[in-house]
């Protein structure tokens, strides 16, 4: 209800209501502004260190790669194309036998189909296959088994042939490799990659379980940065 | 045959207080001085908080008629999270979370030889599977009596929440040892978080801190272990409690509502 001691409304503002304790023609009262002022500056101060702790604890993890680094595994004359050889390479540093893990490495054999796509990066060799020993499953380090010429892994029963294709279990896509180089005459073992079940080359690799067949290569989407190799 | 009861034997004379003489003035002894000044605290306390309202409120509440032992699997949770709770933080005084192999270091340290070392652990590590199995009890409870019911959804929520983040708890806490089996359960565990479409990868990142398993994943899960997760579990189950005492708790099903009042003509007969 307006007040009747007061002035009559002036025909600008005729149609706007009437709030308690307001001037007339006030949309907006000192009330509700302070209100309004107070809320603002709590959320502001939340915010401020809201956001940049979350930015803190997921931005690093999710945003950043760290370096690629290419560690020599031997000479070239060291690997047989038909049977692997184990190697130890370190995936993470500074956390000694933690950040290691074995890779099963061989020649590349006249029968094992070609790359593709066929080169990918400059300086890379295909020369060299060299296989990851994490299942894709959910991860558990796989062995190889020279008698059936399989990798077998240990926890859920996932198999794999010679050239690291799903041959049984429940694995949604070949064992990962590792991208190889020659040089000065020795071999050179360099970052991860996926591939899919006719081995298409994946260069941002996905974790276990994610297959990569279809739709799956986009509901599991790639990282947003891949170190580009040197 | 009842015996009958023997008086009891006088004190000697030198253990009896002097008696009381009329012309004396009363004066309190110490024991009377010790309540009085104890009474005196709680009244300057109550004074100025009124506790003792919200106390009788949380304490003296209408039980239904039927209330059984069952009952009692909510604050056995709520004990083994106490329990939890402190035998953790002395853990915390004992344990690096090292990737390189220091947090395996202090955790044999902890068991082979600091003083209790091995029971404070043993009542943290069996105290955890303890807690899980009381929750589900406590769950299936709720559920067979059908308390979950108006007007107390909210509560069998909040109670879901609180399932989930015990959960957390035991995955977090299961890497600490830093042997191979925390190691490559932990691999298994991410990995199967990382199985989500679309924002699985990004959260086996985020829990990892990274693309590899590295040296911050096991000061995250430590942080995640024994900040994060707990502040929110005391304070839900803070707000479960909250809600137990205004909505009361109900009577086992097998038991009639109102079973005291004829509910029919037959019955009034």
């Amino acid at each position: 209800m307006p007040d009747p001691r007061k002035t009559p409304k002036s025909k600008y503002t005729a149609d706007r209501p009437y709030y308690a304790g307001s001037f007339e023609g006030e949309t907006v009262t000192r009330r509700r502004f302070m209100t309004l002022t107070a809320h603002g500056a709590g959320i502001v101060a939340t915010s401020a260190f809201l956001l940049p702790a979350l930015g803190f604890a997921a931005g690093s993890a999710i945003f950043e790669r760290p370096e690629v680094v290419w560690e020599t595994v031997g000479k070239p004359e060291d690997f047989p194309d038909d049977t692997y050889v184990p190697k130890v390479v370190t995936e993470v540093s500074g956390i000694g036998q933690t950040g290691k893990t074995t890779i099963y490495m061989r020649a590349r054999a006249d029968s094992d189909r070609a790359p593709n796509p066929e080169q990918l990066h400059e300086g890379t060799t295909e020369d060299f296959i060299a296989i990851s020993t994490r299942c894709m499953h959910l991860g558990c380090p796989v062995r190889f088994v020279d008698a059936s010429k399989k990798f077998i892994c240990p926890c859920h029963g996932g198999v794999y042939d010679f050239d690291g294709g799903v041959s049984g279990g429940p694995p949604v896509r070949p064992l990962d490799r590792f991208y190889v180089r020659v040089k000065d005459g020795e071999v050179q073992v360099g970052p991860r990659y996926s591939v899919n079940s006719e081995f298409r080359r994946f260069p941002s690799y996905r974790d276990p379980g994610q297959a990569l067949d279809g739709i799956a290569q986009y509901m599991y989407p790639g990282r947003f940065s891949t170190p580009k190799l040197p | 045959m009842k015996l009958p009861k023997l008086p009891t034997p006088p004190l000697p004379n030198s253990l009896q207080g002097r008696p009381h003489r009329p012309a004396e003035e009363q004066r309190p002894g110490p024991v009377e001085q010790v309540k009085e000044a104890g009474m005196s605290a709680v009244d300057w306390v109550d004074e100025r908080t009124s506790l003792s309202g919200g106390l009788r409120w949380v304490m003296f509440r209408k039980v239904p008629k039927g209330t059984n032992w069952f009952y009692t699997l909510g604050s056995a949770t709520m004990f083994a999270f106490l329990s939890q709770a402190v035998t953790g933080v002395f853990l915390a005084m004992y344990y690096r979370p090292d990737a390189a192999g220091g947090a395996y270091e202090s955790v044999r340290h902890i068991t082979n030889e600091v003083f209790l070392g091995e029971f404070v652990r043993g009542m943290h590590k069996w105290g955890s599977s303890v807690m899980v199995i009381l929750v589900f009890l406590h769950m299936a409870r709720t559920f067979f009596f059908g308390a979950y019911k108006y007007p107390r959804e909210l509560n069998w929520v909040i109670g879901g929440v609180l399932l989930i983040l015990t959960m957390v708890m035991s995955f977090t806490g299961y890497l600490l040892p830093f042997d191979q089996r925390s190691y490559w359960a932990t691999i298994v565990g991410v990995n199967i978080n990382g199985t989500g479409p679309v924002v699985g990868p990004y959260l086996s990142d985020f829990l990892r801190g990274g693309a590899e398993f590295g040296a911050t994943t096991l000061s995250r899960f430590y942080a995640i272990h024994m900040m994060m997760i707990p502040g929110a579990i005391a304070a839900l189950i803070g707000a479960h409690l909250y809600l137990v005492t205004k909505l009361g708790t109900t009577a086992p099903p097998w038991l009639k509502a109102n079973g005291d009042e004829p509910r029919d003509l037959e019955d009034r007969v």
